[in-house]
């Protein structure tokens, strides 16, 4: 099985609730380092409501209870003494549609480090992220330019580089590239193999080839429970569970 | 039906059509009327005072001798008046229309909308009693010579007047600003400072703005508080614990007084007025029109 | 270009200088929003004391009951009372049809062409207007030009073109609330234009229109300026019997006895603001129970 010796993020027995529903039921999953791990799933499942729990993104929903651990490295995430800002400072988050902020090219990509004070020259910090995320060509004659005349391609890589210029050391993607055309879905998943090498991905994905493309490992839920998890190899060509199964070959979702 | 009943039918409707048209068009010639009478009134008070007199003079006393008709004096006054109340609505409305799209949980929403609602429907006349009754003595107990009718009382209770609209339509532009922006921010290490004031507001600037515009429109024209508790001496002053006269009072003093209709001293009410109204349209306009320029980022 | 995560300070639960200081900056703020939020709600809270202290030990059934004199004891509310009533129920006469049937030209009659779009900026500037120049209209033309004078009708018809254009917009925004797939059923069984309105659309729109109604005659009801300038008077001894008859406001009334340098009168003013919040708050409770009763079909 995964060895886990370098889990960074292991999620122990999680249950999260609205209401009196329960989104996610008792999930055990672990993270590794520097691998992409791909969460899979038909709508509603609870992919989403697990990967925001991972940087207390579920903090801002009302009337949610959370049940179990989550670890990072050594400590619970939801301990007393934890300061959500402080988590979210290793934990960089890309959505579902680009989000930039109505501000310069530059001014998005520097904001979060700025108001962090986040040691280094900011210029050649924004410049390193704007390359890993594969946009500095496009944009380094117009970083003044305002973030919203950019494509939705470009727009969403703006929000990768945003999160990567908080050097963070896990990035969680809720479904990137949803809101994308092919060929910047493409792009986007080009760029994954190359932040790999740096970083930690988790990325939640309603789209299965890019899932078995790009993923190590992939879990598959259904209905809030985490049905099977591991190499992605193995989980689309010899699922160990039936429901696994079905979804993978397209019988239902 | 017969095809003859048929069209007298469709006679009927040109003719409920025809009605409900003039019913929307008397708007247009409400402006068109108002208009008409500010500009021929004036145009004969221009006749026997200069325009530049009128419009840049610091005397005005066109009611005793030596007669003077500069309007600097009100215009003066309701400037004060406008910028203090500014300085009480601007930011406690700011803050508190922060605070209802922010902080407020679903239930203090409920309580505190409604009140600010409330405040918007009281009377004018009744805050120029509040002002009298109450502001005016407690400023009188904090500062020295506090004259009995001040600027300052007047524009503290205006700003109280003027604060719910400002804080209802700010509200409105920062609840427009969608939360995946405030997602965008809190996912790299802020604080709800940090999202709310470098982020929320600056996205909803433009509706602030309007907002603001619109308080200070209705600051200008605002007549029953200002005549209570102002004062009637129209006074070029940047102090506003002394006594003043702004627009709106010296038209509310010549309606109340006996002037004659026709006399040069009656026309002054129009001419006052013009620069109210034009000064009020032309904030209106530029109101609406960043209101409709913000519209579109978010559409 | 290969950069290595950087371990971004300690193991977490170990807040660093700046990250506490920045959370009490954080702090301070929420902290200063809700502040200014209860300074304009206790605001509101001083007003009514004051108003309350000031004119309830002159609140009696003599106050409203007996006409304005010299004398405080003797004075009272009766013919303001009497005159807003008269005021605001023609002003309802005149301005209901008028703005309604204006709202139904504009949403459900009314072309995309240039002429629509002169006449909603019109209205749209027009809300905006001071009410003072409201009254330099009224005064021009209904008191001067149509020979009015000083009376009900005169007042009447100023407050309804001060209140027209809120009275258009709000119900011009009841009647787009309802539903096309309404109107669109009504056409498809064959009934005229005129048919669709009178019996679909405005029926659906009724509780949005008179609560918009509702809100702009209390705003009306609390108007002074117009009425002071087309001539309304301040010491009238009776009650209005007709519409062309002279009268007084109780806002008129409120600032007639503010005004007079006496403490008892500036309490009388009190005690007349009292019954006009009491007039206010009956006509705001009809229009939130029209809009709750409205909601609930």
């Amino acid at each position: 099985m995964i060895n886990s010796e370098n889990a960074v993020l292991e999620a122990r027995d999680v249950t999260i609730r609205y209401g009196g529903q329960a989104a996610v039921k008792n999930v055990n999953l672990s993270i590794y380092e520097k691998k992409i791990t791909a969460i899979i799933g038909p709508s509603g499942c609870g992919k989403s409501t697990l990967l925001r729990s991972l940087n207390r993104m579920n903090d801002f929903i009302d009337h949610v209870t959370q049940d179990g651990e989550i670890l990072y490295r050594d400590t619970n995430l939801y301990d007393e003494g934890v300061d959500p800002v402080e988590v979210r400072l290793h934990m960089g988050m890309v959505f579902q549609r680009p989000n930039p902020f109505p501000k310069s090219i530059f001014r998005n990509v520097a904001w979060g480090p700025t108001i962090n004070g986040l040691p280094g020259d900011i210029n050649l910090r924004v410049e390193r992220a704007l390359k890993q995320a594969a946009l500095w060509e496009e944009v380094k004659d117009r970083l003044d330019d305002s973030a919203l005349n950019l494509s939705g391609g470009q727009q969403q890589r703006l929000c990768i580089a945003r999160a990567l210029a908080m050097e963070p050391e896990v990035i969680l993607m809720d479904e990137p590239c949803s809101a994308l055309d092919p060929v910047s879905t493409a792009r986007i998943e080009d760029l994954l193999f190359e932040l790999k090498q740096n970083y930690t991905i988790v990325i939640v994905t309603h789209n299965m080839q890019q899932a078995s493309r790009v993923s190590d490992y992939t879990a598959f839920m259904e209905s809030g429970a985490l049905i099977e998890y591991g190499d992605t190899d193995q989980v689309f060509t010899r699922p160990k569970q039936k429901r696994t199964e079905d979804y993978v070959t397209g019988r239902f979702g | 039906m017969t095809l003859l009943a048929a069209s007298k039918y469709r006679w009927g409707e040109a003719i409920l059509r025809q009605l409900f048209f003039v019913c929307a068009f008397i708007s247009v010639l409400t402006t068109v009327i108002v208009i008409g009478i500010l500009a021929v009134e004036t145009s004969s008070f221009f006749e026997e005072v200069s325009v530049t007199d009128f419009l840049f003079g610091t005397e005005w006393r066109p009611l005793l001798e030596p007669k003077a008709y500069g309007i600097l004096p009100l215009l003066g006054g309701t400037m004060l008046i406008v910028v203090g109340s500014s300085i009480v609505a601007l930011p406690v409305g700011l803050a508190c229309a922060v605070y209802l799209s922010e902080y407020a949980s679903d239930r203090a929403r409920n309580i505190i909308k409604p009140v600010l609602e409330v405040l918007a429907g009281i009377p004018t006349v009744v805050y120029g009693y509040f002002a009298i009754s109450f502001v005016t003595p407690g400023l009188r107990l904090v500062f020295d010579d506090v004259q009995i009718f001040n600027a300052a009382s007047a524009a503290i209770v205006v700003g109280v007047m003027v604060l719910p609209m400002v804080a209802s339509l700010c509200d409105d532009a920062l609840r427009s600003v969608p939360s995946s922006l405030r997602e965008g921010a809190y996912s790299v290490g802020a604080t709800s400072y940090e999202v709310t004031a470098r982020v929320v507001v600056p996205a909803a600037l433009s509706g602030i703005f309007a907002a603001f515009v619109l308080a200070v429109s209705r600051a200008i024209g605002e007549t029953m508080a200002v005549t209570l508790a102002a004062g009637a001496t129209p006074n070029l002053t940047l102090n506003p614990l002394e006594s003043i006269q702004t627009m709106t009072a010296y038209i509310v003093q010549v309606s109340l007084g006996d002037t004659p209709s026709g006399g040069l001293a009656y026309k002054t009410l129009f001419a006052v007025a013009s620069v109210l109204f034009t000064i009020t349209l032309v904030m209106n306009l530029l109101a609406n029109k960043v209101m409709r320029k913000y519209q579109e980022v978010y559409e | 270009m290969k950069i290595s995560p950087s371990t971004n300070g300690d193991s977490l639960g170990h807040r660093s200088a700046s990250l506490r200081r920045r959370h009490v900056v954080a702090s301070l703020f929420k902290a200063l929003c809700i502040g200014f939020t209860l300074f304009a709600v206790s605001v509101l809270g001083l007003l009514i004391a004051q108003v309350g202290a000031d004119g309830l030990p002159w609140l009696d059934a003599q106050f409203l009951n007996n006409f304005p004199s010299r004398f405080p004891e003797k004075a009272g509310v009766k013919s303001a009372l009497y005159g807003t009533l008269w005021v605001v129920s023609l002003t309802a006469l005149i301005a209901l049809p008028m703005g309604v049937l204006a709202a139904i030209y504009l949403e459900d009659y009314a072309p995309a062409s240039r002429l629509t779009r002169v006449i909603e900026i019109n209205i749209a500037n027009l809300a905006g207007v001071p009410s003072i120049v409201y009254g330099i209209l009224g005064l021009a033309i209904f008191v001067r030009f149509f020979g009015l004078e000083r009376s009900v009708l005169a007042g009447a018809m100023t407050m309804s073109l001060l209140i027209l254009p809120v009275i258009i917009i709000s119900s011009k925004e009841a009647i787009r609330a309802v539903p096309s797939s309404i109107r669109l059923a009504a056409y498809a069984v064959g009934a005229t234009q005129w048919q669709v309105v009178r019996s679909h659309v405005l029926p659906a729109a009724i509780p949005g229109i008179l609560t918009g109604v509702i809100l702009a005659l209390s705003r009306a009801i609390g108007e002074t300026a117009p009425l002071i300038m087309i001539g309304a008077l301040t010491y009238v001894a009776f009650t209005p019997e007709g519409p062309m008859d002279e009268f007084t406001a109780l806002p008129i009334q409120i600032f007639n006895w503010a005004s007079r340098p006496q403490a008892e009168f500036h309490e009388l003013a009190a005690a007349g603001i009292i019954v006009l919040l009491a007039v206010l708050l009956t006509m705001n409770a009809l229009a939130v129970l029209i809009r709750y009763k409205g909601t609930q079909k």
